[in-house]
């Protein structure tokens, strides 16, 4: 059975402690104490998610750091008790269904997680045992992971010791072990050198050309345009655009952005920028940057340049885009993914 | 209940557990042994004690061992393993209801306690002979006592181990473990306290006085001490409300 995931209005809202500052701890002598408790601060993790990712696809969460993707991979693998809505891998429902849910489930956590009273080839074997693989079958699965993730020549030794790179390579390798049909990935190449992160994207391919479902997130839109069929870019725990990385980057007016900054620009400037050939969308950051959105790149460049010389306005910088995900991202909140 | 999945992080613990077994045996007996060489044979030998106390004495430290092993099993594993590192959360991933790690946690540690109580009664015997007085008219009660005390240590942990950061470990023993061994009877019986009516009313609210207290009477019965029933009660009591305890902290540790 090939499972797909689903997620309808999620939502999460975090009770967080109140400041230590508050007054509320500690010992007081002769100060009258305030009567009821100082409200929560709540944070919004997530603000109605809704999404289906069909079974057999790789679906990537695209977003700056803080905007929902590991409290949504939290919720899926039953580690985050949602305040709202529901989510379901293949028929059942994470939160009624714990345990049929981590029978279908693999987790690469954001931070390596691995069991440090273990060694490499202890750490999956044991994994395997907990989801009742016989040992003969354990010790194959392990050798063969090992081999795959080139870490067989560091298996019997105690994880403490590894790199970051092959913490993350044996994280992933023991997500792999109970051969689970819906694989969750957060973040699964920060802090890869690139030959490592070439391995992991041709490793993540073939786990789903075997007709696993993959979600992994990432604030790389390199690795969401490489590896993912659909995705979806999150920002302050809503959807705020979803498709194939082709149909959201020809959804960006004209593709190219161009970011200037001015001296000091002025509205009717702005205006006459709009008019320029093949201009689609001039977006004011403040009073000395503007976001031209364009059907070309450098040649307006010349254009711009004239424009301003004419009008007086000093031009300082000019960045080009070509058409990608990063554009989009900043089409529709006016901030960088970096940021 | 996925007792494959049980199982197995039991065979991990206990994988765990024989790979540190020379670390685990000093620091679980050194100390104690220590106390008893020098309180049983020295200050008996020098006539600053009764002889008699080489018999009190031994209960008492097997309780000490039992629960300091329980303690120290379950709980510095779980501050570890829920802080930074979250090394935890494979077998929280595992296809198991989460309450069920904790317990698996509880029978982990209640298996060290048991090992450790019931290797300090030779050595300590030992370090005091000749002299002991050692009766243990009812082998079975005493197994039970064991097992409630081994069992607390174990409880204990868990609730102290899902309670506390690991910046408060050195806190949790001096203002915890050490006030609860000193006034946990284990170094006198609690008929001396008799003394101080205040102070023996009050330490009955420390588990530990139950535990010592039932060793004492399921292996030194011609010794005073606290009646079978009471000690046996006591322990259910704490035993169950340090589970439930312990139990409600687990799940709100697992998931946020």
């Amino acid at each position: 059975m090939v499972a797909g995931i689903r997620t309808r209005d999620l939502r999460k809202v975090y009770n967080s402690a109140p400041p230590v500052a508050a007054g509320t701890g500690g010992f007081s002598f002769g100060a009258p104490k305030a009567k009821g408790k100082q409200p929560r601060p709540e944070i919004v993790a997530l603000d109605g998610i809704s999404l289906d990712i069909l079974p057999g696809e790789i679906f990537c969460l695209l977003g700056p750091n803080g905007a929902g993707k590991s409290t949504t991979v939290g919720v899926l693998t039953t580690r985050v008790r949602p305040t709202g809505g529901q989510a379901f891998i293949g028929e059942y429902d994470v939160w009624q269904n714990q345990v049929a849910v981590k029978r279908l489930i693999g987790v690469v956590a954001q931070r390596p997680n691995l069991d440090f009273s273990l060694t490499a080839r202890e750490i999956l074997t044991f994994h395997g045992a907990y989801f009742g693989l016989s040992s003969q079958e354990r010790a194959k699965r392990a050798e063969a992971l090992l081999e795959r993730f080139k870490l067989t020549d560091r298996a019997d030794q105690m994880v403490r010791g590894f790199s970051g790179g092959m913490m993350q390579r044996l994280s992933i390798a023991r997500a792999m072990m109970h051969d689970p049909q819906v694989l969750f990935l957060d973040e699964p190449s920060a802090g890869l050198d690139p030959q490592t992160r070439l391995l992991l994207w041709e490793i993540v391919r073939e786990y789903n050309q075997s007709g696993k479902t993959i979600l992994l997130t990432t604030h790389n839109m390199e690795e969401a345009d490489a590896l993912c069929k659909r995705l979806a870019i999150i920002d302050h725990g809503r959807v705020i655009a979803l498709g194939t990385p082709q149909e959201l980057k020809s959804a960006v007016p004209g593709g190219y952005l161009l970011r200037l900054r001015f001296g000091l620009h002025s509205p009717d400037f702005l205006i006459r920028l709009q008019a320029l050939a093949g201009v689609r969308e001039v977006r004011a950051n403040d009073s000395n940057g503007a976001d031209v959105y364009a059907d070309r790149g450098g040649s307006l460049v010349a254009e711009v340049a004239a424009l301003a010389s004419g009008a007086g306005v000093e031009l300082c910088d000019v960045h080009i885009s070509e058409p990608s995900l990063e554009n989009l991202f900043l089409h529709h909140t006016g901030r960088s993914l970096r940021e | 209940m996925n007792w494959k999945a049980f199982l197995a992080m039991l065979a991990r613990d206990a994988h765990v557990a024989r790979r540190n077994f020379v670390a685990l045996l000093f620091q679980t007996f050194l100390q104690p042994l220590m106390f008893v060489f020098i309180f049983g044979r020295v200050m008996v030998g020098s006539g600053y004690m009764p002889p008699s106390y080489k018999s009190l004495l031994l209960p008492g430290i097997m309780a000490i061992c039992m629960v300091g092993t329980g303690i120290w099993a379950v709980a510095m594993p779980l501050i570890a393993e829920f802080q930074f590192t979250r090394e935890i959360e494979d077998r929280l991933l595992a296809p198991m209801e989460i309450s069920w790690l904790a317990i698996e946690k509880v029978v982990a540690g209640t298996l060290q306690a048991l090992a450790a109580g019931l290797m300090v009664i030779p050595a300590a015997w030992l370090l005091l002979r000749p002299g002991v007085d050692l009766h243990v008219p009812h082998p079975l009660l005493f197994a039970l006592v064991a097992i409630l005390v081994a069992l607390f240590s174990a409880t204990g942990g868990l609730a102290l181990g899902c309670s506390m950061q690991q910046t408060h470990i050195g806190l949790m023993f001096s203002l915890i473990v050490a006030p609860m061994i000193f006034f946990g009877c284990t170094y006198y019986p609690w008929s001396a306290l008799e003394k101080f009516p205040v102070l023996q009313k009050a330490v009955l609210v420390n588990p530990l006085v139950y535990a010592s207290e039932g060793l004492r009477a399921t292996m030194i019965p011609q010794f005073p001490h606290l009646p079978l029933l009471a000690v046996v009660v006591g322990l259910v009591f704490f035993n169950a409300l340090l589970l439930v305890t312990g139990l409600r902290n687990f799940h709100g540790k697992s998931v946020t």
